[in-house]
């Protein structure tokens, strides 16, 4: 309890740093006319979307307009069909050995947190920095502890993912991506699982680690964050994108009679 | 009390929770458990009535038959002279119950074989094992103690007189026959059990035949084509061992059982473990060894033990292909006209061997699900 107490403490959560828009600084993810089909169900359909470098974009929409699936595409957990999707100047083929270069640079957080119930918190993070990037243990353990500092959970490290409460869950997911020094951080609505006590403190998180640098994609219902911490709001339906437009101008003026029906049913409460 | 419960009229916020207190006396101990087990109902009171009836019925002619008016020293027939058990007769043969037809004076290599057995299994059951230890106990079981011990048995090298495999028997055959069933049943299982989950058609295709094969046939069967149609089809002059013809049926046989035991965990996998896998950048070999098959294998524990077990009890079967494991030795020996009637006692000995290996397993496994339990319940 005191630990969600404490970290509604706005001072932990502003660290001086400005928030820049990079724009125009190299992409991260160019998603060129992209389509995906289940079976014969067209789920993308022409997607195109860049991510500059540093970026944060919350991907929004009504549930089945694809967006979980299109930021699947982007670390290969989904093919696509047609198009093409580079990441950090590596095009997404058949090549396993360019998958496996770009789901190392890229961390991504579930809905449902899929830690490994049969590790430790501190074993989940170590694993793939051991296995994968070939670190010594000593030094994935020290950068493991770090980050779980980062989130605010080092005194769980020793426990296994099922004693823990899902906001903390889906705070160690994180520290487990970030493990991997990547360069991309994808989120698959990562809040979206949680009761509303834990939201925040997942949240506050995902804040600090936007305000860090970070370039995120985010799929998430949460639109007090799109407003605070995007870039850019990005909004799909029927496996399109409809909009894309700094908050700002998305939440005040949005261009699309869609946009502003979805806005106008989730704004309501 | 009073002051502990938030009745209305005291101003908001002063939330303050009730601490909790020990529940009554008759919901908990010895007495709760009479009362919940023994006599709830009519029908209960009448039920343990019966049960209690039962077991002085049974239980006092058995002690007495087993232990108070049984034999236990002598060596024939004439020694038992009291109308209970004759456990004469199984001390009498007890080294032929053991090691078969196995020579006499190299019988130590068949104590060397049990003395390493008990050296690496014994600790597993203790719990103050450390783990390293534990963990290199049980690697030296699975990989080097076969072969230490298929050397030390065989014999032919390093000055021991070879002993061919005709006089293997008893205890020692029916423990090599399981545990190398058991040790190989395992991985073939996890491969055929893996393969049959593969993408890949070819492969996928060969592994559920070869499951579907082996475990459409009943074992009896596998052991006499083993046996007596194998060399027919094999050419002139090349003829294997009878015994490691029956080990490899054996092998093929419970793989097939285990496959489809460990397909059963590994169906029990969520979706997003493989996804979290991937996504960190583990490859196949990788996510399936450290993610997906620590799960699986420990979900199926009470499975893969049962398979043993069975595995375990099956050995029996070498019987009918001329192999004497320990029920075969006592079956052999009951029929001695030099004893009398002493079916019974070789039978309850042989059972009693039977149960000690089996329940040894089924606690093993307990313990090792209690150990692994890590609080997660998806």
């Amino acid at each position: 309890m005191t630990d969600i107490i404490s970290m509604q403490d706005p001072n932990g959560l502003v660290d001086g740093h400005p928030v820049d828009h990079h724009v125009g600084a190299e992409a991260m993810i160019q998603i060129t006319d992209m389509n995906k089909w289940f079976g014969s169900f067209h789920v993308l359909r022409d997607i195109n979307l860049t991510v500059h470098k540093g970026e944060r974009i919350v991907v929004c929409g009504p549930s089945g307009s694809g967006k979980s699936t299109m930021i699947r595409c982007v670390n290969r957990l989904e093919e696509h069909q047609a198009g093409s999707i580079v990441v950090d100047g590596i095009e997404l083929t058949e090549d396993v050995k360019k998958i496996d270069m770009i789901r190392r640079e890229v961390g991504m957080v579930f809905q449902h947190f899929n830690l490994f119930p049969h590790l430790t918190v501190l074993e989940n993070c170590v694993l793939s920095p051991i296995w994968v990037r070939k670190e010594p243990r000593r030094q994935a353990e020290e950068r493991a502890m770090a980050l779980l500092e980062r989130v605010k959970i080092p005194e769980q490290a020793l426990k296994y993912p099922g004693q823990l409460s899902g906001g903390q869950q889906q705070r160690v997911a994180i520290a487990r991506a970030l493990c991997m020094n990547p360069k991309l951080m994808l989120f698959d609505e990562p809040t979206s699982a949680l009761d509303p006590e834990m939201i925040k403190e997942v949240l506050d998180v995902m804040v600090q680690l936007a305000e860090s640098g970070m370039t995120m994609v985010c799929v998430t219902h949460e639109m007090g964050f799109a407003k605070t911490v995007a870039d850019r709001v990005v909004f799909m339906d029927s496996g399109q994108v409809v909009e894309q437009a700094p908050p700002s101008e998305f939440f005040t003026n949005p261009k699309s009679d869609r946009t502003r029906l979805f806005l106008s049913q989730i704004l309501k409460h | 009390m009073a002051e502990m419960t938030p009745t209305g009229g005291a101003p908001a916020d002063s939330f303050r929770p009730i601490p909790p207190r020990p529940p009554p006396s008759s919901a908990v101990g010895p007495v709760r458990w009479v009362r919940e087990n023994l006599v709830s109902s009519p029908l209960n009171v009448l039920l343990t009535a019966i049960g209690l009836y039962l077991i002085w019925l049974i239980v006092p002619p058995l002690i007495d038959w087993a232990l108070v008016s049984a034999d236990f020293f002598g060596s024939s027939s004439d020694d038992c002279t009291s109308d209970g058990a004759c456990w004469v007769f199984v001390g009498a043969r007890f080294q032929f119950f053991i090691y078969g037809f196995y020579p006499d004076p190299e019988r130590w290599r068949v104590n060397i074989m049990f003395l390493m057995l008990a050296a690496f299994l014994v600790p597993q059951f203790l719990p103050g094992t450390p783990a390293v230890v534990r963990k290199w106990l049980g690697i030296f079981g699975l990989t080097l103690y076969p072969l230490i011990t298929a050397v030390l048995l065989l014999g032919g090298v390093f000055g021991l007189p070879a002993v061919e495999t005709g006089k293997w028997g008893g205890l020692m055959l029916t423990l090599v026959l399981s545990y190398v069933g058991i040790v190989a049943a395992l991985p073939i299982g996890i491969l055929l059990a893996l393969g049959r989950r593969s993408h890949m058609p070819i492969i996928r295709t060969i592994c559920v035949m070869f499951i579907e094969l082996w475990r459409g046939v009943p074992l009896i069967s596998v052991l006499f084509m083993a046996s007596v149609m194998l060399p027919l089809f094999l050419p002139e002059g090349v003829n294997f061992d009878k015994l490691l013809r029956a080990l490899i049926g054996i092998v093929m046989f419970q793989s097939a059982y285990m496959a489809e035991v460990i397909r059963g965990g590994l169906q029990g996998i969520p979706k997003g473990q493989y996804e979290a896998a991937a996504a960190l950048g583990l490859g196949y070999w990788r996510a399936t060894g450290l993610i997906i098959l620590p799960q699986a294998l420990k979900m199926v524990i009470p499975g893969i033990v049962n398979t043993f077990i069975a595995l375990f009890k099956d050995t029996t079967l070498v019987l009918i292909i001329g192999l004497f494991d320990i029920l075969g030795a006592v079956q052999a020996s009951i029929v001695d006209p030099a004893w009398g009637r002493v079916a019974v006692e070789g039978y309850v000995f042989a059972a009693f061997c039977f149960w000690v290996f089996c329940f040894g397993m089924s606690q093993y496994s307990q313990g090792l699900e209690r150990k692994l339990h890590t609080g997660h319940k998806r």
